[in-house]
């Protein structure tokens, strides 16, 4: 029996990091949005490492605040420790990392669902969506609830079908013992998605009391005050320290000799697991000649003693976990909280999303999360918030927002699951952006405050505040442009007192700043504004006048790419009708459905040559086309 | 993307008289100016006119050829853009010339079909031609796929996949760096990317240089003839270039007061030097051939040494002998027609391991000999210049150049203090272009060696 329960614009099944940030979006753009979560108990849960951002990762962390989003502003409240990394590299890829206290971050986060008027928060399990005509129109849950809505967004991370591993032990399980979501799976197969099985793993947990730190090596937080939110003003100046450890050769050995008991190797495990988070046998096998392997030991939170073992991510049987863990250095005496696992679980082959992550196949339903095949809780963030606008704007009857490759990672990431699809659980890494430089996380406000605004989702305080910054960077950046000094001995003399050669010729501020010994503060001795600029602006001073040469170079290369995505594929074109093409080429191309030449152009075996084809077969039926319009 | 200029020869390839280059975008006009010397440049010229004059190689000024160049303005060319087109002499040298000139100032080698891709985008072409054009697309990749693959099994893409994956690792070794700050991996430093660029670039300027059946195919073999007078030097020439009748230019050096012509022998051009030495002299009173051949030596890819079979052997005929080994020569022992009074052993014993041959140049015998040797210092087995691409050539002369500028900017880069996640930009721009070469440019290859090279995970 099913009842009507009531009607909404956006549903969102989901409240992990993707569905959290996809509700709010949708919340704040104006859509009445119901949440529905199998607990509430788990909101914006941690299954996994206790940390959000690093590189790549906290570039979006930084995009996703741009936008609007909430997942920095909750982590600059509740992290236990941050750090910038990479800080001796250039700025293109200084990344910040904080580790989270994961109760918190739940509580932060949950409350700032409840605070948000739109959003009305359920606990349910949703077994089957409404679907009318290939359209979504709403869902309905376990209890018999039947809600409707005029776009519903799925990120169900990896509850469907879940099923835990501890070597020869398995059961359906959602993660670390969540009931999974079972009907969905089987609802959505029905509905004719074409799914894949990808695995995961978690490494065990131990109590500290039982640990012997003093063997490690510590790693403190930075002194400086930092924050992913360009809105965040209150730092934590009380951190907590990480260790270091490392695995020995007992380790290795243990594992080797059981290896046999390892589901990885004995058949259980049937899902693709990810390459860049490989089992700590994984790593045995494959790294034989590696004689350590780092562990890193991370609080879970500051009012446990509960530390997660990053590093030795495994599903081997639970006595063997214990010997292993035992085996390291520190960890002789430790008492494992909760046993390493592995989980299976569905995702759908996300090249059956178009960039603004609607359903090809179903129209008003939208995917985002580990549903879509990634891993990482700021890949599902990121998702999530494109999903929700996008859910929104559908529901207003307005364009799509896609990001593309040269705005952000988030653009990086659509792009790639859309288009290329994924083998494996994926990940984002800087190596994976054309235009790395572009895409720094000092930037990402200059990248997407105004699209975040023209969205609804930033407020008219933070856009005016945003807009001065801009405008003093520029002023600043033009006048050290304009400002020049000459050879005198004066100079010469400043200069050498700055352990910088002199100059020959007169020379502008712009291209002093240029040489790697000099800074900002440097170069305006010469010169001082009317008034000191905020840091904020200072670093962008800096960092666009001192690596202007490259920056222009990925510009150029961004304008070519710019050229192939304007070509857009009109949607009369049938890739089964175009003459000519590969047969790969053709099969992929009516899988993927690119939208842009650019698009066609980045899927994995459509040749240059296919790519003329289909250029000059929409110029000739598109000459048709209009020609028998004209008629 | 259909705003750059292109070049592309419009000709069939091979001995023609007359071969046409044409050049098409928005530059075609500045850029033929830049290798152009005419009456004025061709920026002032009236669309649809001829003009009179030379092309210069762009680096060096020396002149390439005597051309014509017409000069058809947008919209009323076969692609509807500005085009350039230039009939020069028609042989391979020259062609090649002034096509890699095209392409060092500024013009990109078209794609197969591309002229008539763009004709037909800019609506010159009517629809019913459309399906001809895709035919085309078609046929064109399908016939470059053939000859990738032909290339595929030769040296130079071994050498490239060597190269590129040598690059990858060093790209996979910078980006788990950036990625994996915290990962126990060595730390790549600045001195040692340094190291690996310039020793990418040794290899790259090695591949440019020992490109070298291209190499010779497009510029001809350096070759010099040499020997005391009167051995028949004159006679070898004589017969080299009647045999083939295949003399394809004269041109006086303009830098050099060295006379070359060219002679095909099975299909490889021969550029003999300083032959108007040879004319010259051979009948009247000579100098010391050593002496008077020493420059040319220099730049000779191939000597071709005269000895008299009717005279003993002398000691400039052994000076001769000793002081070439090290470059690859054949020795021709000429007039076996005569009483023999040469040591063949002795020759045999200074000579080592280059082939020695025997004529008659007088008598026209042992040509065809002499002719197979040469080929097979160079090439192994018959050769066919159908066989090779000029075009794809250029191409992959046009990227390995831009693969080594790559590489260098990478070492500037580490020289002017710039961080390493910088330059790598520039280091993924050779692999990328390497890439181009063989076909393969796919960034997946990336992630994968990241994966396979380093134990990264939670």
């Amino acid at each position: 029996m099913t009842y009507q329960a009531g009607e909404y614009d956006v549903i969102v099944i989901g409240a992990g990091h993707a569905g959290c940030e996809a509700a709010l979006a949708a919340a704040k753009i104006g859509c009445s949005t119901l949440l529905l979560t199998l607990s509430l108990d788990t909101i914006a849960y941690m299954p996994c490492n206790p940390s959000i951002g690093g590189p790549a990762k906290g570039h979006v962390v930084r995009e996703i605040d741009a936008l609007g989003g909430v997942m920095a502003k909750i982590i600059d409240k509740t992290h236990i420790q941050m750090r910038m990394l990479n800080t001796g590299k250039g700025p293109a890829v200084y990344a910040l990392r904080a580790q989270a206290d994961k109760i918190l971050y739940q509580q932060e986060m949950k409350r700032t669902l409840e605070n948000e008027p739109k959003i009305t928060l359920h606990q349910d399990m949703v077994e089957k969506l409404i679907v009318n005509d290939h359209v979504c129109q709403g869902v309905i849950t376990r209890t018999g609830a039947a809600y409707t809505a005029k776009a519903v967004v799925l990120t169900t991370g990896t509850y469907l079908r879940g099923k835990i591993i501890i070597g020869d032990l398995t059961y359906e399980s959602g993660p670390n013992n969540q009931q999974p979501s079972i009907s969905l799976a089987h609802h959505l197969i029905d509905l004719g998605f074409e799914m894949v099985r990808f695995k995961t793993g978690t490494p065990p947990r131990v109590n500290k009391k039982s640990i012997d730190t003093s063997q490690m090596e510590i790693q403190e937080g930075d002194q400086e005050p930092r924050a992913f939110s360009y809105e965040t003003t209150e730092y934590i100046t009380d951190q907590l320290p990480c260790w270091l450890t490392f695995t020995n050769e007992e380790t290795h050995q243990t594992i080797r000799d059981n290896l046999h008991r390892a589901p990885m190797y004995s058949g259980t495990i049937k899902g693709r697991g990810p390459r860049y988070c490989p089992s700590i046998e994984d790593k045995i096998v494959r790294f034989a000649d590696k004689g350590r392997h780092q562990i890193f030991i991370e609080p879970e939170g500051r009012k446990t003693e509960e530390m997660y073992v990053q590093g030795l991510s495994t599903s081997l049987p639970e006595d063997i976990q214990l010997k292993i863990l035992r085996s390291i250095k520190g960890l002789e005496k430790a008492e494992m909280m909760r046993t390493g696992y592995a989980i299976e679980y569905d995702a759908i082959v996300p090249t059956q999303l178009w960039p603004s992550l609607e359903t090809k196949r179903i129209k008003n339903l939208f995917t985002a999360g580990q549903i879509n095949g990634t891993s990482g809780y700021e890949e599902a963030a990121a998702q999530g918030i494109m999903a929700g606008i996008n859910a929104a704007r559908k529901v207003l009857g307005q364009e799509p927002v896609v990001l593309d490759r040269s705005q952000a990672y988030i653009g990086v990431l659509i792009d790639d699951l859309v288009t290329k699809g994924t083998e494996e659980p994926y990940r984002l890494l800087t190596s994976r952006a054309e235009y790395r430089l572009l895409l720094r996380h000092d930037n990402a406000d200059l990248r997407l405050t105004e699209l975040g605004y023209q969205i609804g989702l930033i407020s008219p305080d933070r856009y005016q505040r945003f807009v001065k910054k801009k405008e003093a960077i520029e002023q600043e950046i033009a006048r050290l442009k304009n400002t020049n000094i000459r050879p005198t001995q004066e100079i010469q003399e400043l200069l050498r007192k700055m352990g910088t050669s002199e100059i020959q010729n007169m020379i502008s501020l712009a291209q002093l700043i240029k040489r790697p010994e000099l800074g900002y503060h440097d170069v305006v001795t010469f010169s001082p504004p009317n008034q000191a600029l905020p840091a904020e602006v200072v670093e962008q001073v800096e960092i666009q006048l001192k690596y202007e040469g490259y920056i222009r170079k990925s510009l150029q290369q961004v304008e070519k790419m710019k050229k192939m995505e304007a070509k857009r594929i009109p949607s009369w074109v049938d890739f089964q009708e175009v003459p000519g093409i590969s047969s790969e080429a053709r099969e992929k191309l009516m899988k993927v459905q690119p939208l842009s030449i650019g698009q066609a152009s980045r899927i994995s075996g459509v040749n240059p040559s296919d790519i003329s084809i289909l250029l000059v077969y929409i110029e000739q039926n598109g000459k048709v086309s209009t020609k028998s319009s004209s008629n | 993307m259909e705003a750059d200029t292109i070049a592309a020869i419009a000709t069939a390839l091979g001995e023609s008289g007359i071969a046409v280059i044409r050049v098409s975008g928005d530059d075609a006009i500045s850029i033929a100016d830049k290798i152009y010397r005419g009456k004025k440049p061709l920026i002032h010229a009236k669309s649809h006119t001829v003009h009179y004059g030379h092309i210069v190689h762009i680096q060096t000024g020396e002149v390439i050829d005597e051309v014509l160049v017409t000069v058809m303005r947008a919209p009323r060319t076969f692609t509807r853009e500005d085009t350039v087109e230039i009939s020069c002499h028609g042989g391979l040298v020259p062609v090649q010339s002034i096509l890699e000139s095209l392409l060092m100032a500024g013009a990109r080698l078209a794609e197969p079909g591309e002229f008539t891709k763009r004709a037909f985008l800019n609506g010159r072409i009517d629809l019913s031609q459309a399906e001809a054009v895709i035919d085309l697309i078609r046929a064109k990749t399908e016939q470059a796929a053939k000859i990738a693959n032909q290339q595929a099994e030769g040296r130079l893409s071994k050498q490239i996949r060597t190269l590129r994956a040598e690059i990858l690792e060093t790209l996979a070794h910078l980006a788990v760096n950036v990625d994996y700050p915290e990962y126990d991996a060595e730390e790549m430093t600045g001195k040692l990317l340094s190291e690996r660029c310039l020793s990418i670039k040794k290899e790259l300027e090695r591949l440019l240089q020992t490109a070298r059946q291209g190499k010779i195919m497009r510029e001809g073999l350096a070759t010099v003839i040499v020997g005391r007078p009167n051995v028949g030097k004159s006679s070898l020439l004589n017969a080299l270039a009647q045999e083939n009748r295949a003399i394809v230019t004269d041109i006086p050096g303009t830098t050099r007061d060295i006379l070359e012509e060219y002679v095909n022998i099975r299909g490889i051009p021969l550029r003999l030097l300083d032959t108007a030495g040879i004319r010259e002299t051979e009948d009247v009173v000579e100098r010391i051939g050593v002496e008077r051949s020493q420059e040319a030596l220099e730049e000779a890819d191939l000597l071709l040494i005269v000895l008299n079979y009717g005279e003993p052997l002398q000691e400039e005929d052994e000076r001769l002998l000793a002081f070439s080994q090290t470059i690859t020569s054949v020795v021709i022992v000429n007039k076996i027609d005569l009483p023999q009074k040469c040591d063949l052993d002795r020759v045999r014993a200074i000579v080592g391991n280059r082939p020695i041959i025997t004529t008659s140049l007088k008598k026209q015998q042992g040509i065809e000999q002499l002719e197979e040797v040469v080929v097979n210092q160079f090439f192994s087995g018959q050769i066919d210049s159908k066989d090779i691409t000029y075009v794809s050539n250029a191409r992959h002369i046009q990227l390995l150049e831009k693969a080594k500028a790559s590489v260098e900017e990478v070492v500037t880069g580490i020289e002017a203090g710039l961080p390493l996640d910088l330059v790598e930009i520039d280091l993924k721009n050779a692999w990328q272009s390497l890439g181009e070469v063989i076909g393969e440019a796919v960034a997946e290859d990336l992630i994968d060696q990241i994966f396979s090279q380093f134990c990264l995970g939670k």
